[in-house]
C-alpha cells in the first residue's frame, strides 16, 4: 500500500478502495477509507463555500457545490493551512464554460479572496494623517509610503463592490454598470472593500511597488490629482509607515 | 512642469487629502463584546479552517463575542440572570453562561 495510491483514490471516488488497509486489530478497514474519502471532499467543499461567500451566493448552492467538487479534485490543498485554500479558484472559474451569464464571477471570487487575505494579514499601526502633512516640499515628493500588509488592490471591469454587496443582501439597489477598481483595507478587525477613485489603482500600485510619492503621481499622467486616493488611504488606515530615507 | 511646481501641487494635494479625511466614509471603530450574543449568533469572520462563528451554545454565552461599535459594549441591554443578578457585556471573556460540558 503506497501513499500515492492512498492519495489518488482519496480524490477520485470512482477508484476502488485501496487494498490491504487494516485497522488497529489487523482487520480490513475499507469502509473506514470510504468515510474518510467522503469527509475530505465535504470539508474542502465547505471551506470553499465559507471562503467565497459572495461567489457562492451568486451561483446558488447547487451550482457552487458542483463547481467546488470539480475544483477540489483538480486543485487539492498545497498547504495544510485550510484558511489559505482556494487561491486558484478565481482562475479556475475563468476556465469554466457556461458561466457567460455571470461574466464578473471570477472577479467577485478575487474580491472574496482579497478580503480573506486581508483578514489574515499581519497587524500594522497606521500613521496619523497629520504625519504626511508635516513633511516639507523637499521631503514629500521623495518619500515612500509603505502600505499596510492587509491592503489588497484589485482592478476590475465590473462594479464588483456593488455586485458583492448586492449578492450578500447588504444592498437592495441593483449595481450600476461602471467598472470599479477596489482597495481592501482593514482599519479595525474587519476587512473593508472600497472603490478607488479614477487612476487610484495605478497610484496605489505604484506606492506599493516602492515608488517615491512624486514619481507615483507623475506616472499617473499630467491631469492626475492624488488627493482623493490619499484621503481614502489615510482615512482607512492603509498607510503603515513613511520612509523619508535619503536620496539615492 | 518644473519640480518646484510639482512639489507645490503635491503639498496641495496632501493638504486637500487631509481635509477630505474628515469627510471620507470611515469605518466605525469596532470592539469585541463578550457575553451579549444569542446562541449561535456570535461573530468570527475568519473564513474556512476556523469554526468559531455561530457556534455559541447558549444565549449570552460568556466566552463568545460579537463586534459592536466601540464604546457601546457595556450599554447593550441584557435580561437579568436567573438569580436576578444583572447581566453586562464585557471586553474580556466571562465565565458566566457557559454551556454545560
Amino acid at each position: 500500500m503506497s501513499q500515492t495510491a492512498f492519495h489518488h483514490a482519496l480524490l477520485d471516488a470512482t477508484r476502488p478502495v485501496p487494498q490491504n488497509l487494516t485497522d488497529g486489530m489487523g482487520r480490513p478497514a475499507g469502509r473506514r477509507y470510504a468515510v474518510y474519502r467522503n469527509n475530505v471532499a465535504v470539508s474542502l467543499s465547505e471551506a470553499l463555500a465559507t471562503g467565497f461567500p459572495a461567489t457562492a451566493a451568486l451561483l446558488g448552492e447547487t451550482n457552487f457545490a458542483r463547481l467546488s467538487a470539480r475544483f477540489l479534485r483538480q486543485h487539492p490543498p498545497a498547504s495544510p493551512l485550510l484558511l489559505q485554500y482556494g487561491a486558484g479558484f478565481p482562475a479556475f472559474l475563468d476556465g469554466i464554460d457556461g458561466l457567460g451569464r455571470l461574466p464578473f464571477l471570477s472577479d467577485i471570487a478575487r474580491l472574496d479572496l482579497a478580503l480573506r487575505r486581508a483578514y489574515h494579514a499581519a497587524d500594522a499601526r497606521p500613521i496619523a494623517p497629520e504625519a504626511l502633512a508635516a513633511l516639507d516640499a523637499e521631503t514629500l515628493p521623495a518619500a515612500r509610503l509603505h502600505l499596510a500588509p492587509a491592503v489588497q488592490l484589485l482592478a476590475s471591469r465590473w462594479p464588483i463592490v456593488e455586485i458583492r454587496a448586492y449578492a450578500l443582501g447588504e444592498r437592495t439597489a441593483p449595481p450600476a454598470s461602471a467598472a470599479q477598481d477596489v482597495i481592501v483595507t482593514r482599519p479595525g478587525f474587519d476587512p473593508l472593500p472600497l472603490p478607488l477613485p479614477a487612476q487610484g489603482f495605478a497610484f496605489a500600485a505604484a506606492l506599493r511597488s516602492g515608488m517615491r510619492l512624486g514619481d507615483a503621481v507623475t506616472q499617473c499622467g499630467p491631469g492626475f490629482d492624488p488627493a482623493a486616493t490619499l484621503a481614502l488611504l489615510l482615512a482607512n488606515g492603509a498607510i503603515a509607515a513613511i520612509d523619508t530615507g535619503g536620496a539615492e | 512642469m518644473s519640480n518646484k511646481v510639482k512639489s507645490a501641487a503635491l503639498m496641495g494635494a496632501v493638504a486637500a487629502a487631509l481635509t477630505m479625511t474628515a469627510h471620507v466614509a470611515q469605518a466605525q471603530e469596532k470592539e469585541k463584546c463578550f457575553g451579549v450574543a444569542l446562541a449561535g449568533q456570535n461573530d468570527c469572520a475568519a473564513g474556512p479552517g476556523t469554526t468559531c462563528a455561530g457556534t455559541s451554545k447558549v444565549d449570552y454565552q460568556g466566552n463568545a463575542w460579537t463586534l459592536v461599535d466601540a464604546g457601546t459594549c457595556m450599554e447593550v441591554e441584557l435580561p437579568a440572570m436567573m438569580d436576578g443578578t444583572e447581566r453586562m457585556g464585557s471586553l474580556e471573556a466571562l465565565d458566566r453562561d457557559l454551556p454545560q460540558s
